[in-house]
């Protein structure tokens, strides 16, 4: 990697002074309407509500697009706008800024989040209309965008964390918007609680960096480094004030590198990437427990990306979290919140692309994860379980992207995937609210005689999903899977493995297949045939599918162009012989580079057609099964292998298993704490009490007792000694006198004594 | 004339008129007796005075001193008597033993 990396240079940044702007209008949305939403809505009624948050999303929307036009015209290494607002804390020579970042990478999921979460408010007009609690939907998907948007934009750890459990928030908040379900109200907690498991590993792996990140600074001096590109062996020298800006140096790009502890993922970018500042080297040299402290450091991180991104064995969470609205399932499962793991990965490339073992895990728990959520999305009923296993198969295929390298490839992937999977989804809830709330694909089928724009527009996605090279979905997947089968530099476990790539390939391509079979068994099952539904409700009053209003079929129509459009960003090099417009565009951002073998482009070419072949096959063997519901033959397989269909139906059991590990066993521990704190710690309170209680009767007894019977006895005593004392007075005065006298005589003899 | 009377013998006379008048005092019950005894007690401290003044101290202090008490006697037995009268004339006895109407 060192002949590669002299070409790297310290970003340059350009301040921008309205970054800010982007995420404050989602917050002001929500803001307003979380608190007086309600009482607009009951005064003005329900337009209001979504005008404010529509118009929170399209000036959030117009503002990103400002700033990408911006972002356009610089030159690409300048290309990192940056909108400081003030210093959230600072400890010693760290500073955590409120700031707000945007480089490529972060602008094409700026662009993603605020362009697809509008189209997604603009649904929830048509979807969410019956809903009385229309405001709390609208503020709860303003506020999910304000978090992402932080988690995408954030300068440092810091605001990048913060954003990272907002949506965390977000998400619970939405999945349980039907709270009075006790089923759905289940679903949002366990998306919560299992994207806290993964957040345990991603805040353990932020430390672990830090801590070996500390060794590092404590290494090397701090300051402002200049930097030359292009100029082997040079010696860095640290500058103290300013630098000098004599023509010279201008002309050999002398660049600033800031050395020092940092939180801003620029700075730690500049010193990890420029191999002179001996960042990246003595990072790579450290050991935890005789393992690589970076192999375990991305190892952490991406376990939070697990939890978040729904992977292999964190995915559970995702397919109850279809519980939720519609536009809450393409929120958070094609758009935005899914894909925070994909991103935070490709943010950290430069960390995780020094460490081949956590690259070659990220890889393969991507690619058994596409596997895996691929089967299960064979045989399910519920139209949106069969897309929430879909939404974790190809997230798997986003990691296998950027755990081999090809970190553009996930982006674009992430990209293409916001826009069909957010299309099916949508398609999806049109097709549910025409049902009126049916989701059993079962109880559905030639919907597209009632409802053509939605059928297109879902073909449309489900091609571009399947792999078809008329739209995006191809051009991603095959760059990811070619990318994966020529990859050299993954290993596991500290070992090179070579083999990894080919396996991953074939994982690859096998889920593929299995992706289109799903995804056109879905569309036949919905939209060819005959209408199975239909029968009307219990109170028996029939209804037959209509075609959804403007405001969704609109949405619709703008996701699928998007979904077929994307492959413009996307031309293979084999094509055009140029790099694709996206990779070029994100370059700046994603700086490390991996080693890839060279094969010729007729290879490329080869496994281009073994890619879509497979999609075809998948899409042929759909078409044969499931056209127009008559085909026997499902039936007669099911029976013959039932054994097998009730364990993939069943999801492999993984909810179970979960439920009698990690559930049992929670349950279990709370229940033995549960004793010690009934028995061992309310016995000691119980004890303490029972000891004060004694020493207080005691204390009660000593007073009664010893101290009053002092008093007493003091009175008793005096009593006494009056009564005694008043036989002495007679009142007779000889008696005196013969006192007196004999006192008289007394003190005489003792004075003849004492002399 | 001094010769043969020395200091002793008055002081001896003074000592048995102060132990009539003591045993007066504390015998007798009627109370012009008591008082009477009195009066033995102050003669008898009188003596004394008069005879320390002449064999010892010289001078005219002591002979002053026992005309004091000589005119402190009288008026101590005026008062004492007109007690003694009012009693009398109230329960018509003065028998110290039946004054006792102030002991409770």
């Amino acid at each position: 990697m060192e002949h590669v990396a002299q070409h790297f240079v310290p970003l340059a940044v350009t301040p921008v002074g309205f970054l800010w702007l982007i995420p404050f209008f989602p917050l002001l949305g929500a803001v307003i309407n979380t608190t007086c939403g309600w009482w607009l809505q009951r005064r003005y009624g329900k337009t209001v509500n979504h005008r404010i948050a529509i118009g929170a999303m399209g000036l959030s929307f117009a503002v990103a697009a400002l700033a990408f036009a911006k972002l356009l015209g610089l030159p690409g290494e300048e290309r990192f706008l940056q909108n400081t607002l003030w210093t959230l804390l600072s400890a010693g020579p760290v500073h955590a800024d409120l700031a707000f970042a945007l480089d490529p990478l972060g602008m094409l999921m700026v662009l993603v989040v605020t362009g697809i979460g509008t189209l997604i408010h603009i649904f929830s007009i048509g979807y969410m209309a019956e809903d009385p609690a229309y405001w709390r939907f609208f503020a709860y998907l303003n506020l999910f965008i304000f978090s992402m948007l932080l988690l995408v934009m954030g300068d440092n750890f810091v605001v990048m964390f913060f954003g990272w459990e907002g949506v965390g928030l977000c998400s619970y908040l939405l999945i349980a918007f039907w709270y009075t379900d006790p089923a759905k109200a289940a679903a949002g907690m366990k998306a919560f609680v299992v994207n806290r498991f993964g957040d345990f590993g991603f805040i353990l792996g932020l430390f672990l960096l830090f801590w070996g990140l500390g060794g590092v600074w404590h290494e090397l001096p701090s300051g402002k480094l200049s930097y030359q590109a292009n100029v082997p062996g040079q010696q860095l020298r640290i500058f103290s004030g300013e630098p000098s800006t004599n023509s010279a140096q201008a002309e050999h790009r002398e660049a600033l590198i800031e050395m020092g502890p940092t939180l801003n993922f620029r700075q730690l970018r500049d010193q990890v990437v420029v191999q002179a500042t001996g960042v990246a080297e003595r990072l790579s040299r450290q050991k935890l427990f005789g393992f690589g402290l970076l192999a375990i450091v991305g190892i952490l991180l991406f376990v939070g990306a697990m939890g978040k991104s729904a992977q292999l064995p964190l995915y559970v969470w995702l397919p109850d979290a279809m519980a939720g609205p519609t536009p809450v399932s393409a929120l958070i499962h094609a758009a935005t919140m899914v894909t925070a793991g994909v991103y935070m990965v490709a943010r950290l490339n430069f960390i995780f692309a020094l460490s081949p073992t956590a690259m070659g895990w990220v890889a393969l728990i991507g690619a058994l994860t596409a596997l895996f959520a691929a089967s299960i999305g064979f045989f399910q009923y519920d139209i949106k379980k069969v897309l929430a296993y879909s939404t974790v198969s190809q997230l798997g295929f986003m990691f296998i992207g950027v755990g081999v390298g090809t970190y553009w490839a996930g982006a674009y992937h992430l990209l293409t995937h916001a826009f069909f999977k957010a299309a099916l989804f949508l398609g999806s809830g049109s097709v549910i609210l025409a049902c009126h709330h049916e989701q059993d694909m079962r109880k559905m089928g030639g919907l597209g005689k009632y409802m053509p724009t939605t059928q297109k527009t879902y073909l449309w996605a489900c091609i571009a999903i399947a792999g078809f090279p008329i739209a995006s979905g191809f051009y991603s997947k095959d760059e990811i899977l070619w990318k994966a089968f020529s990859q050299e530099h993954l290993a596991l476990l500290g070992m090179p493995a070579p083999w990894l790539g080919p396996l991953i390939y074939f994982m690859g391509i096998i889920t593929a297949t299995g992706t289109a079979f799903y995804m056109f068994r879905s569309y036949y099952m919905t939209f060819t045939g005959e209408y199975r539904g239909g029968h009307g409700h219990d109170d028996g009053h029939g209804h037959t599918p209509k075609e959804s209003p403007f405001s969704i079929t609109s949405v619709l129509v703008v996701l699928a162009s998007g979904a077929v459009l994307a492959s413009l960003l996307g031309l293979p090099a084999s094509w055009t012989s140029r790099p694709p417009i996206l990779e070029h565009f994100l370059e700046p951002s994603l700086p490390a580079t991996v080693h890839f073998a060279e094969h010729p482009h007729a290879l490329e070419w080869l496994f281009q057609i073994i890619g879509v072949s497979a999609g075809a096959i998948g899409w042929f063997f759909a078409r044969l099964l499931y056209r127009n519901g008559t085909n026997p033959l499902p039936a007669q397989l099911l029976e013959r292998w039932k054994r097998a269909w009730t364990v993939v139906y069943n999801k492999y059991y993984v909810d179970e298993i979960y439920e009698a590990t990690v559930v049992r066993g929670s349950l279990v521990f709370a229940r033995i704490l549960s004793w010690i704190d009934s028995r061992l710690v309310d016995g000691a309170v119980n004890l303490a009490g029972a000891v004060t209680r004694l020493f207080a009767n005691l204390d009660g007894a000593i007073d009664k007792y010893v101290v009053d019977g002092a008093v007493n006895l003091v009175a008793n005593c005096t009593i006494g000694a009056g009564r005694g004392l008043r036989r002495v007075q007679t009142g007779r005065i000889q008696t005196y006198l013969y006192g007196a006298l004999a006192g008289a005589l007394v003190i005489v003899l003792l004075n003849f004594l004492i002399r | 004339m001094t010769g043969h009377l020395s200091l002793s013998h008055f002081l001896v006379v003074g000592g048995l008129l102060f132990c009539f008048g003591l045993m007066t005092v504390l015998t007798r019950r009627n109370a012009v007796a008591m008082l009477m005894g009195i009066e033995l007690i102050l003669n008898g401290a009188n003596v004394n005075l008069v005879a320390f003044n002449h064999y010892v101290a010289g001078g005219l202090s002591g002979q002053i001193f026992a005309l004091f008490v000589i005119v402190l006697a009288a008026a101590e037995a005026a008062v004492g008597l007109a007690i003694i009268l009012a009693i009398y004339q109230m329960i018509r006895n003065i028998d110290t033993a039946n004054i006792a109407s102030l002991r409770r």
